[in-house]
This record gives C-alpha cells, structure tokens and sequence, in this order.
C-alpha cells in the first residue's frame, strides 16, 4: 500500500514540476510586464523599468534561463517572488487562502450532501414525475454558467431589496457596516456569505445529484440488490444497505476530489462577489501581468488537483475491496 | 422488454424485406423518442438560424446606433433593450451567438478528432509511444487549462482572425480525457478478429485505425462531440466574460454578458438577452448529448422499445 502510494506520489511530483515549469515560461514570455509601465504618465524613463523589473527577476532583457533558474532557487527557498509592484506572492496567496476557504467550505459541503441525497432520491423514483422535474432542473442549473447564475442572484436580491426598502441581501465583498449591537459582525459576515454561498450549493449540488442518480441507477439495478429483496429484506433497507452504499464509493473519490480542488474552484464566484480569494487573484494576476503571482496559482492549483488524485486513489483503496493492489 | 417488440419487428422485415431497421435508424427512431432531446435538436436549429438568418432580417443591425434609445428597457423598437452606446441587444446577441456558435462546433470537431486519432493510435501502437501519450495527458489533465489560455490569449494581437487562436487553445486543452477513454475502448477493439484480419492482410496502422477502429468506437466520438460543444462554448463564454477570450471588436456572447454584467443590478436587460440566449443554447446542446447517448447505448433502457 505504502509502496503505492509512493510511487504515485513521486509520479504526480514529476508531472507538478513540469506543469508549473511550463507555466513559468508560458507566463515569462507571453505576459511582458515591461508594459505595465508604457502607459504610465509622466513616461517612466528606461533605466528606472529596468531597475525595477530585474528587482523582481522579471526584466526581459536577461535571458530566459537566468531568469529561469533564479526562479527556481527562489522556489526552492520557499519565496515564489514578487508582483511587478513589489507584493510578494507568499503573502498574497497565505491570505487569499483563507478567505476562500471560509466562502467555500460551507458552500462546497452542504451542496455535496444535497446533491447526493437528490441523487439517490431521484433514481429510486426513476421516470416518475419528481424524477423527470429534479432532472431537468439538474440539466438547466448544469448549462448555466457560474456567472449568469451569481448575476442573476444579485439581480434577483436587489430587486427584492428595492421593493421592500431594506438590506436583507448583501453582496459585496466580505463584510460591510456592522452594526451597533452585540455578534452583529457575525450577522453582518454571515450575510455576505449568504448569497454566494447559495451559489455554490445550487452549482455543487446539481452536478452531484447528475453523477449520484447514475451511480444509484447502477447499483439499483444490480444482482445484489434483487438478492436482497428476495431474501425478504424491506425495499428501503435494501436501497439504503445494499444499493445507496456501493453507490457512494465513486462518490467518496469525487468528494475527496472536489474538497481538495475547492479552493481554486471558484473564480467566477468571488470575482462576482468580490471576495478576494485564490479564484480572485489568479484573475487579477493576469490582467496585471504578474508572472510569479499566475506561476504560484497553477502551482497551488495543481498541488489541490494533486492532493485531490492522491486522496481519492487511498479512498478507493480503502473503501473498495475489489481493488487489490500487488 | 425485447419479447414485446420482436414479433413486430420480424413482421416488418418479412413484410418488406429492403426496408430493414439499420442501425442508423435505429438510433434515429430512439432519439425521437426521446421529447427532451428533440426540442433540444429544433432549439440549436432555430439559433444556428437566428445567427446566420438573423443579422439580414432583423431591422437594427449590430453597428447601428438609435439616438433615441440609451439603454432603454425592452420595448416594441428593440425588444431586448438597448445599450449604453444606443445599439439593439437582440442584434449583438444575434451576431454574438454566430460567433460561440462557430467557436463551439470547431472546437468540439477539432478536439474529438485529436482525442480520436491519439486515443486509438497510443493503444493500437502501444510502446514507448502509448506511454508518453499517456504522460502527456496527464500533464495537460493537471495545468489549469483556463489560466494557460487566458494567459496567450490575453497577449495575443488583435484583429479579425485572433478567435482563431482561441479555437486551437481550447481544443489543445479539451482534448486529454476523452482520448483516455478512447485509448481504453481501442484497447479491447484491437484484438477483434476484423482488425487482426485487416493486420494480417498487411494493411497500414493508420489505415487500419481509420477505417476499423474508429468507426466502431463512433457511438462515443458522437457523444463525445455533441458534449464537447457544451464545454467548449462554456469555456469561450466564461474566457470571454473576464476579458481574456475573444477581443473588443469582435464579439462573443461571453463578451456581452461581461459587458451587461457590469450593470446587471441596475439594466439587467443589457445582461439578461445573451445570458438566456446562452444558456438556452447549452441547455439544448446537453438535452442533445443525453438523447444521443442514450440512443445509442445498446444497453440503455431509457430508450423505450427497440
């Protein structure tokens, strides 16, 4: 098992190195920081550019592999360097964490919970009418793209904000007026997270339920099942004991999946949202031509998707005892 | 299931002997069987329609401007608004849907065909070859395609044919997965009696890949295909909505939705046109997928009888 998991480990090692390396040249040669200042009034004059950009080893003028290997030793050394302007990246990316997770994990769960109760649910009433309604409602939530749905959230809450002339709804950013009495910072965070947070359950919970009303519809119709009943055990012990629960194995490696993946899973809504996590800056790290900021998210990315596949593969491992492993 | 229809069956075979059900209509009579997948069929028609039809018969064209009309509500002149500059939205969303449309249907073509070729050509040939096939996608599986694409095509220079680029991205990055699950199917395939007769006979490994392993792994390439579409015009839209996809003098209806969404709590219509036309399109593309999956899955039940 140990040997295993070793060898996969130093595997997806190997795979990361050469994914964030390629990124590192990608972004080095395409992004050009030099034009961050080009349209800076009164005009920057050459030398200070330069000055500056070889302060943060991003000066186009040295040549790819010195600048490459600099990066390198840096990343080695713990420091995945700096923006154009000087913000260093470790900073950004250990702060920016954080917010992700507290806007994710609430989100990110119960949309998993729901959606494989949904799932489950579903197939057992295949083809009935609250089978056909949940299904298509899955298929219509799964063609809408995170941004139309995090839009039409705010156009909903606005508009019932104007018509009855309070602020039930906010969504801006992280927090906003606090009030004046006791755990209102509380009330006041958790209101910012309602929205969003709404987003993430309806998104999560719809492609879920997809995947679970598959798997169920599987294990439902298998020998083991109909075994079951045959011996005399009631339809829903036999659903629950023997279906629903070789029906969630794949699920546990999905869920192990998407738990790790989450941090980097949710661009589109923070950027709508304006909560300035990971999927926030790997945005503004590209609009503003920060090299070592957009290296650093692929590489943290790929380390989730990494942490993800290792974590799924053990689950399967364990949960699974048709899988052997010589 | 099956001694229901048989009897029928053979009745119309001994009935009228050239008409035989192949599996072509096979497939087709399931598909229309299916409701969800044939409005979803007429849905895609009616916008490919509205694209290319659209821009010569509507009254507004795209560039017009209408000085009596800044971003004023639907009414009977525009019937999806207007913009902040006075242009129709129903005629930008019309020329923006060609445009996803396009990016959409060349992506899924271009990115099942690579996936195609790769997949069956790395089982088929097996060696050194399958192995760094394998690798590299597994590499491409774990970069975040999304910021790759946005990083080259943030830096790519403007003009008339930079959307192109943006289809070769997407299908670069679109195609790992599938060719994983065609490697697979090929793997089995390859050891039928047809291809190792084919093999014996001293026929090419390309041609014995195009013309025999291929075609039997078609019922995946069209799924494959159709979903592809979904994803990819998901990937231009969301691309084009933060900027990155395609650029200013082109237009896209991720790019609409980009430039309504700044406004969307106060002019929601600048938003709400190409929002819906956009996931109406996707909706129809995946009620398609499914349909054809399940018609041509010779297992599935959800496709009634026969």
């Amino acid at each position: 098992m140990l040997r295993y998991i070793g060898k996969r480990l130093l595997n997806y090692l190997v795979l990361l190195y050469v994914a964030v390396s390629l990124t590192w040249i990608l972004a080095a040669t395409q992004l050009n920081p030099r034009g961050l200042f080009a349209l800076r009034q009164p005009p920057v004059p050459e030398s200070t550019i330069d000055a500056q950009l070889s302060l943060y080893n991003l000066n186009d003028k040295v040549p790819l592999a010195e600048r490459y290997w600099t990066w390198l030793v840096g990343v080695l050394q713990g420091n995945w360097g700096y923006s154009p302007l000087g913000v260093s990246v470790n900073d950004e990316i250990s702060s920016r964490m954080w917010v992700s997770l507290r806007l994710l994990l609430i989100g990110t769960i119960i949309g998993i919970v729901v959606g494989v109760a949904i799932g489950a649910w579903t197939a057992t009433r295949q083809y009935r009418i609250s089978d056909r309604m949940l299904t298509f409602l899955s298929l219509l939530i799964i063609s809408t793209p995170a941004f139309v749905i995090g839009h039409l959230t705010q156009i909903g809450a606005t508009w019932f904000n104007n018509s009855t002339g309070t602020r039930t709804f906010e969504f801006i950013g992280e927090s906003g007026d606090v009030g004046g009495y006791p755990l209102a910072w509380l009330v006041d965070r958790a209101q910012h997270l309602l929205l969003p947070t709404l987003v993430l359950i309806v998104l999560g919970a719809a492609s879920m339920s997809r995947i679970q009303r598959n798997l169920m519809l599987d294990s439902l119709g298998a020998d083991y099942v109909r075994t079951a009943r045959a011996k005399g055990l009631p339809q829903r012990r036999a659903v629950m004991k023997h279906a629903l629960r070789t029906a969630l194995i794949p699920t546990g490696t999905y869920v192990a999946f998407s738990v790790a993946t989450m941090f980097v899973g949710a661009t589109f809504t923070e950027r709508i949202f304006n909560f300035p996590g990971i999927g926030q800056y790997s945005i503004d790290t590209i609009t503003y031509r920060d090299v070592n900021g957009v290296v650093a998210v692929t590489a943290f990315a790929g380390v989730c998707v990494l942490v993800g596949a290792v974590l799924s593969d053990i689950l399967v491992a364990i949960l699974d005892p048709r899988v052997r492993l010589q | 299931m099956s001694t229901n229809v048989s009897p029928v069956l053979t009745e119309e075979v001994s009935a009228n002997p050239v008409k035989r059900l192949n599996r072509g209509r096979l497939t087709f009579r399931r598909f229309l069987r299916n409701k969800t997948a044939v409005v979803g069929a007429a849905g895609i028609l009616f916008l490919v329609l509205l694209a290319v039809v659209g821009p010569y018969m509507l009254y507004w064209r795209f560039d017009d401007i209408d000085p009596n009309a800044f971003l004023s509500p639907p009414d009977s002149a525009h019937l999806l608004g207007t913009t902040q500059a006075g242009r129709d939205v129903l005629a930008l969303t019309a020329r923006g849907l060609g445009k996803s449309l396009l990016i959409g249907f060349l992506v899924a073509i271009l990115s099942t065909s690579i996936s195609a070729m790769v997949g069956a050509s790395a089982a088929y040939l097996g060696g050194w070859y399958e192995r760094s096939m394998l690798w590299i996608i597994d590499l491409l599986l774990v970069v975040p395609s999304f910021f790759l694409i946005a990083i080259v095509s943030r830096s790519a220079p403007d003009g008339d044919t930079s959307w192109l680029l943006l289809v070769v991205l997407l299908a670069a990055f679109a195609w790992p997965l599938s060719a994983r699950v065609v490697r697979s199917l090929t793997l089995s395939i390859r050891e039928r009696e047809y291809v190792l007769a084919a093999k014996f006979m001293g026929l090419g490994a390309f041609r014995i890949i195009l013309r025999h392993i291929l075609p039997n792994a078609s019922s995946l390439l069209i799924i494959d295909a159709t979903l592809g579409v979904g994803y990819a015009i998901l990937s231009e839209t969301g691309l084009s909505y933060f900027g990155f996809g395609v650029h200013a003098p082109d237009t896209s209806l991720g790019t609409l939705i980009g430039e309504g969404a700044r406004m969307a709590t106060t002019y929601p219509w600048v938003f709400l046109g190409p929002a819906t036309v956009l996931v109406f399109l996707v909706l129809c593309v995946n009620a398609v997928g499914d349909g054809l999956r399940d018609a041509l899955d010779p297992n599935s039940a959800s496709g009634g009888q026969a």
